[in-house]
Parts: C-alpha cells; sequence; structure tokens
C-alpha cells in the first residue's frame, strides 16, 4: 500500500514538473498557415452563422486563410483556465480573471505585436491595458469588452432611475414605497467581491482602497461586511444569464447588477427593464484574444487574431454579445450594432470601469493583498449566511 | 474393440495446439480464473479504484496560500480547512436535505407502492408504472426548470392560491425562518420540493418490490389472530418491507448528497456539497479542499450502506 502511495505521489510529482514551461519568446515572422485553429471562447464569441445567418465571422476567415476553425465553449473564466492548462488549444478569449493567471501559469505566449497590421487601429484606452500586458509584454490582443451595469425595473423606479449601487447593498424603500428585501439580486461569483470594494472606494474613501481587486484585510473585511448585508436581502444568487433574466420576469426581482445582454435581450421582449452606469462606477470585463504557449497552429492563431480586430468582426461581435469594440472604427456604419450601439453598451463610459483581475497576493498599490482563493471561500461563507 | 481405436484417434488429433492448452487449463484451473477474473479485475482496481484512490490522496495536500499552487507535501491541514465553520455549515445543510428528503420520500412512497403492489391489476398496473417512470424519461434539466416557474413569486402555484383565497398561508410559511424566503423558488421549502419529487421514483419502486415479495397469507394470519390493522401494518407489514425502503433510501440519500444543479437553480444560493466541489476544483482551482470534500459523502455513504446492509436492503434491489 505504502508502495502505491508512493509511486502515486511520484507520477504527480513527475506531471507537476512537465507542466513547467520554460519563458518564451515572441514568433519573429509569420509562414503560412496550418490549416487548422481550435478555439476556447464564451458561448456567442465566435459565429458562423449556426443561430443566425447574419452573424458569421468566421466562414470567411476560413475562405481566406484556409484555417478551419474548431471552437469550444466555456461558461467560466476558471473552465477557460481548466481548459487552457489541459492544452491541445490554440487560442482563448480570456477574461481579466482569467488572462493573468494564464500568463502567471505560463500558459500563454507573449504577442509580436509588429505582426498584426491593424493592432494600430485597437483603441489607445486599451493599448497597453494590464490585465493582458505583463511588463511591457503583451499577452494577446484585445477582443471586446463591457461593464456590469446596474439593471433595474423601471415600472417600480418610474421617473427616478437609481442613482447608486445602495439599491443593491443597503435596505431601503424603493419609488414604489416598497423595501427592496428579497427584490434584489447579486452575481454568484467571488468576483463579485470587487463591487462592494468599489462600492467602499466611494463612500467610505478613509479605508483607502485604490483597486477594488487588490484589498488587504481590514479593506477585505469591510467588503464582506457590506455582501454580509446585501445577503439579507437578496433571495437569490444569479449565476446564469438565462437564470437571472427569468428571475425578472417571475421572481419580482426589480434591481441588480447585470450585463448589457440581459439588458438588451429583456428590452427586446419588452419588459420594463433600464440599465444606469451608477455614480460609484462599476465594474467591468475585458477579453483577450491570447495563444497557448504549445499552440500547434501558430501562423493560423495570428491570421486570426488579425482577423478579429478588423471593424467588421468587432462590431457584429459587440452587436451578437451586448459588449463594446476594442477597435472605434466599428462604433460607426455597422449594420448589426447601429451607430447607437456602442453608446447603448457603455463604449463612452470606459474611465468609469474598473475591469475585472485576478487578485493575487502580491499586489501593486499595497504590500500585500487578499488572494483569489480566499475571495472563493469567504464568497461561499457569505451566500451560506456566515 | 473398433470404437476404443478410433477414440485413441481422437484423442491423438486433438491434441494440436488447442489441445495442449486445454489440458493445461485443465491441469491448472486457477491460472484459467485467473485469466478470466483479470480484465475485469483490472478494470476495477485502475479504472474505479485507482481514480478514486488519486482522488483521496489530492485531499492530502494543501494549497499555497501564496501562488495558489498545490503543495504536494503530506498534510492533514486541508481536513482541518474542511471542519471551519463555513464548510461545516455546508456538510451539515446537505446531510440534514439528505435525510428530510429521503424520510419524505418514504413517506409518500409507502401507500404509493402499497397500492400499486397490492390493488393495482391489469391495466392499472401497467398505467401505474407508466406514471412512476415517465418523469424519468423526460430530462432532469427541463423538470427542474419546469418547477423554477411553478414555484416562482409570479408562478402558477402563487396565482392557484390567490384563486383559493389561501396566500396567507403561503406568505405565513414563507415568512417562517430558515425554511423560508422571498417565494418558495428561492428557500430550502422549494429546493426540498423539487429533491422529493425527481427522487420518489427511485423509492417507490424498490418499496413496491419488496411489499410484492409480503406474503398475503401473513397478513391475513395476522387479523385473524386478532391484531388491528395498526397493529399488523407495525409487527408483520413495515418489517417485512423495511429492506425495500431501506434500498430505496439508499437511492435518495446518495442522490440528494450529490446533487449540485437542483440547489443551484431552486434555493437560496447557499451552497450544498456538491456545489461546494465544483466551486473549489472549478473556481478556486483548490483540488486538495475539493477532494476533501468528495470524501465527506464516500464516508456517509460507507456507513449509510454498511447500516443498511445490516439490515438487509441489498435482498430486496
Amino acid at each position: 500500500m505504502k508502495q502505491i502511495l508512493k509511486s502515486c505521489t511520484a507520477l504527480t510529482l513527475s506531471l507537476a514538473f512537465c507542466t513547467q514551461v520554460i519563458a518564451q519568446e515572441a514568433l519573429k515572422e509569420l509562414g503560412k498557415g496550418e490549416g487548422e485553429l481550435s478555439i476556447v471562447a464564451w458561448a456567442g464569441y465566435i459565429e458562423r452563422g449556426d443561430t443566425d445567418k447574419a452573424y458569421d465571422w468566421v466562414s470567411s476567415f476560413e475562405k481566406e486563410t484556409g484555417c478551419k476553425v474548431s471552437v469550444k465553449t466555456a461558461a467560466t473564466s476558471d473552465e477557460m483556465v481548466a481548459l487552457m492548462n489541459e492544452g491541445g488549444f490554440d487560442l482563448v478569449t480570456a477574461s481579466g480573471d482569467a488572462s493573468l493567471r494564464l500568463v502567471a501559469g505560463k500558459r500563454v505566449q507573449p504577442i509580436n505585436t509588429n505582426l498584426i497590421p491593424s493592432w494600430k487601429n485597437v483603441d489607445k484606452r486599451l493599448q497597453e491595458a494590464p490585465w493582458y500586458t505583463v511588463k511591457g509584454v503583451h499577452y494577446g490582443v484585445p477582443y471586446v469588452w463591457g461593464p456590469n451595469v446596474l439593471m433595474y425595473n423601471t415600472e417600480v423606479f418610474k421617473d427616478k432611475p437609481p442613482k447608486s449601487w445602495n439599491v443593491v447593498f443597503e435596505e431601503m424603500n424603493l419609488p414604489d414605497g416598497k423595501s427592496n428585501k428579497g427584490r434584489i439580486q447579486a452575481y454568484d461569483g467571488p468576483i463579485h467581491i470587487a463591487d462592494a470594494a468599489n462600492y467602499l472606494m466611494f463612500h467610505k474613501p478613509e479605508l483607502g482602497i485604490k483597486s477594488p481587486y487588490e484589498l488587504n484585510e481590514d479593506q477585505y473585511k469591510a467588503a464582506l461586511d457590506v455582501l454580509r448585508g446585501q445577503r439579507k436581502l437578496a433571495g437569490r444568487y444569479w449565476h446564469d444569464a438565462m437564470i437571472q433574466v427569468d428571475d425578472f420576469k417571475n421572481e419580482g426581482v426589480v434591481a441588480s447588477g447585470s450585463w448589457p445582454f440581459q439588458v438588451n435581450l429583456l428590452k427586446s421582449e419588452k419588459q420594463p427593464v433600464a440599465s444606469e452606469f451608477p455614480e460609484e462606477g462599476t465594474t467591468g470585463w475585458a477579453d483577450t484574444t491570447m495563444l497557448h504557449a504549445e499552440s500547434s497552429h501558430p501562423n493560423c492563431a495570428y491570421m486570426w487574431m488579425e482577423h478579429s480586430l478588423s471593424a467588421k468582426v468587432q462590431g457584429d461581435v459587440s452587436a451578437w454579445f451586448g459588449a463594446n469594440p476594442s477597435v472605434g472604427a466599428a462604433c460607426k456604419g455597422n449594420e448589426l450594432l447601429t451607430d447607437e450601439g456602442c453608446a447603448t453598451n457603455g463604449y463612452n463610459d470606459f474611465d468609469k470601469i474598473k475591469f475585472w483581475r485576478t487578485p493575487v497576493s502580491k499586489c501593486e498599490s499595497q504590500s500585500e493583498c487578499v488572494p483569489y482563493h480566499r475571495w472563493v471561500s469567504d464568497y461561499i461563507g457569505v451566500i451560506g449566511g456566515r | 474393440m473398433s470404437t476404443v481405436t478410433s477414440q485413441r484417434v481422437m484423442l491423438a488429433k486433438e491434441a494440436g495446439l488447442v489441445g495442449r492448452i486445454s489440458d493445461f487449463f485443465w491441469k491448472h484451473p486457477h491460472v484459467f480464473l485467473a485469466l478470466m477474473l483479470a480484465p475485469p479485475l483490472l478494470w476495477l482496481g485502475i479504472i474505479y479504484l485507482g481514480s478514486l484512490l488519486a482522488l483521496l490522496l489530492q485531499s492530502f495536500f494543501s494549497i499555497d496560500d501564496y501562488s495558489g499552487l498545490v503543495n504536494y507535501e503530506f498534510t492533514l491541514s486541508t481536513y482541518g480547512q474542511l471542519l471551519n465553520e463555513t464548510n461545516l455549515d455546508i456538510i451539515i445543510r446537505t446531510v440534514s436535505m439528505a435525510v428530510i428528503v429521503t424520510l419524505f420520500s418514504a413517506l409518500i412512497a409507502f401507500p404509493i407502492a402499497y397500492y400499486a403492489a397490492r390493488y393495482a391489476k391489469g391495466k392499472w398496473k401497467a398505467f401505474f408504472y407508466l406514471g412512476v417512470m415517465l418523469p424519468l424519461w423526460s430530462s432532469y434539466l427541463v423538470k427542474i426548470y419546469a418547477w423554477k416557474l411553478i414555484l416562482a413569486k409570479e408562478g402558477i402555484l402563487t396565482w392557484l392560491l390567490t384563486k383559493l383565497n389561501l396566500l396567507w398561508l403561503l406568505d405565513a410559511w414563507l415568512s417562517l425562518p430558515v425554511i423560508g424566503g422571498n417565494s418558495l423558488s428561492v428557500s430550502y421549502t422549494g429546493t426540498f420540493i423539487v429533491f422529493v419529487y425527481v427522487w420518489l421514483p427511485f423509492m417507490i419502486l424498490p418499496i413496491q418490490a419488496s411489499l410484492e415479495r409480503v406474503p398475503v397469507n401473513l397478513i391475513e394470519a395476522s387479523s385473524d389472530l386478532g391484531s388491528t390493522p395498526q397493529q399488523t401494518f407495525r409487527h408483520v407489514l413495515l418489517p417485512l418491507a423495511l429492506p425495500g425502503i431501506v434500498a430505496g433510501s439508499i437511492f435518495t440519500f446518495s442522490l440528494t448528497l450529490g446533487d449540485y444543479i437542483i440547489p443551484q437553480i431552486i434555493g437560496s444560493s447557499r451552497l450544498f456539497i456538491g456545489q461546494a466541489v465544483y466551486a473549489q476544483q472549478g473556481t478556486a482551482g483548490n483540488i486538495p479542499l475539493a477532494a476533501a470534500f468528495t470524501v465527506v459523502p464516500i464516508i456517509i455513504m460507507g456507513l449509510y450502506l454498511w447500516m443498511a446492509r445490516r439490515m438487509g436492503a441489498f435482498d430486496a434491489l
């Protein structure tokens, strides 16, 4: 028995060593396409017209480059990290709470932006973004981004749209005279702690929070206290966008942090909802197309990155997903997105958004921060009523 | 004389390669047994126990607070972590839910199974089987989403109770601490109702099987000897049907213990063991703690099966 245990440990150890990769250099020049490309992406990010004929940005790429695209969809950032750790994929559309983990784990390689002609068109606000640029080295190209907005019921709030996130954090009477207790929702992911920190950053400056993703023990404790108050108000936490849509329709939920995707969907169904950028600012997600460290089709991958930055693709994806393009030109003249699309999805509110990042213990703004895995276990505790 | 010769010829013919092999096996029956058993044993040993062992092994490692990487050194700290307030809450919550769901399933299933085993005949019997099995045919997710709509605040149940002027009853129930909530679909009561609904067939069928095996003449004898129906039930029927109830309870108990989809869609977002494993493994990358969490149901089910075996549950499977 002891022998088996020992050999098992040895096996696990050797596996752990095998997956270590030496720091890599970016590609120097492009060759011919390898004929294949596999991408890990959010559902709806890589469409080839299967769902709706008008939304297709894969077929033309395949025709031009001869790279056959296969897509593996993932539902959470963590699933993406897991898939990339497994290997066998070329690209991933990683959100900010996954991208740095991938860089730290050496699962992705640096990108030579000189090989991507459209790089110069990328929104200046995104070119050096910290969620994919480490020490001046780019580990990918921006895809699309979006805010976590405050969605509310227009029949309840009438002509007084909520100006602050306090409607989801503190007990109060809403404009219809009834309490918000049991009528609000919050995101069922540890990253929601950042929303509470963002709220405190505005209302309790004495805590000295510089970034909602970099919290020391005291700031972290204060944020958890805000969330404990929220637990008493929230009936359920939303995990799946479609469940939130259903809860706004059938469960009497009237206010919640949300994505433009749900807002647009509910509006298209003629539900009385609208969204707001509260005074505290919001958190948000910005996704990056990243290249796997051991990608076997790097040339096709670079061609895709170039393709993904074209105004047409950027506009189409943004229209489909309720997101914002990383290329300014996409905001004008795109049939699917329309000229108002960018403003609706929050394109002009970039500065108010604090984009998702993975909390790490070795943080920039202070000596030591609370790392992500503690966010996970403590958020479970908060939802459980601790 | 001639027949003997021909037999010898046949034996000689068979003594080729095949014959020698078969002779070998005949002389060494243990080798033959080992050869036949090896593939299934390897399957069980490597695929099943091996993966289980690898999992158990993970739970003795720990996660490094600083880097979030798994530290491959033997430690019991992960199990210590398992016993902190939050995680203990999750375990207690899941086990109590499993116990209550099992008890209620048994309570509801028994009369149904009794009717099916004793009174339903011919067409009715077929109809009954269909009725019990039918929910199992449709997708589990579809059923849960349907229940979400039924139990929602603005759902069918609320509508029905409003029509019947019984809404105060629901409100009174929902205002209770712990089991109440904003609406049925965000309360423990809702989670409980759906669990019972989904696992009920797994309770009815084994109870029915065990009831069908209770000889009718024993019950008749009991009443002939002057015992009341209650006494007959307590001293004759129930003890004989008990293995079926225990067998059914193994299903409902273990299924509730491991489920992570129902509490995610219906309920108050408070985690159950299955969800905790998913969150720790998938979200936090804390595989040691996830592994330690999976050990909990294994231990609980081990104890449960051991008790069930002593009550003769496996005779009714």
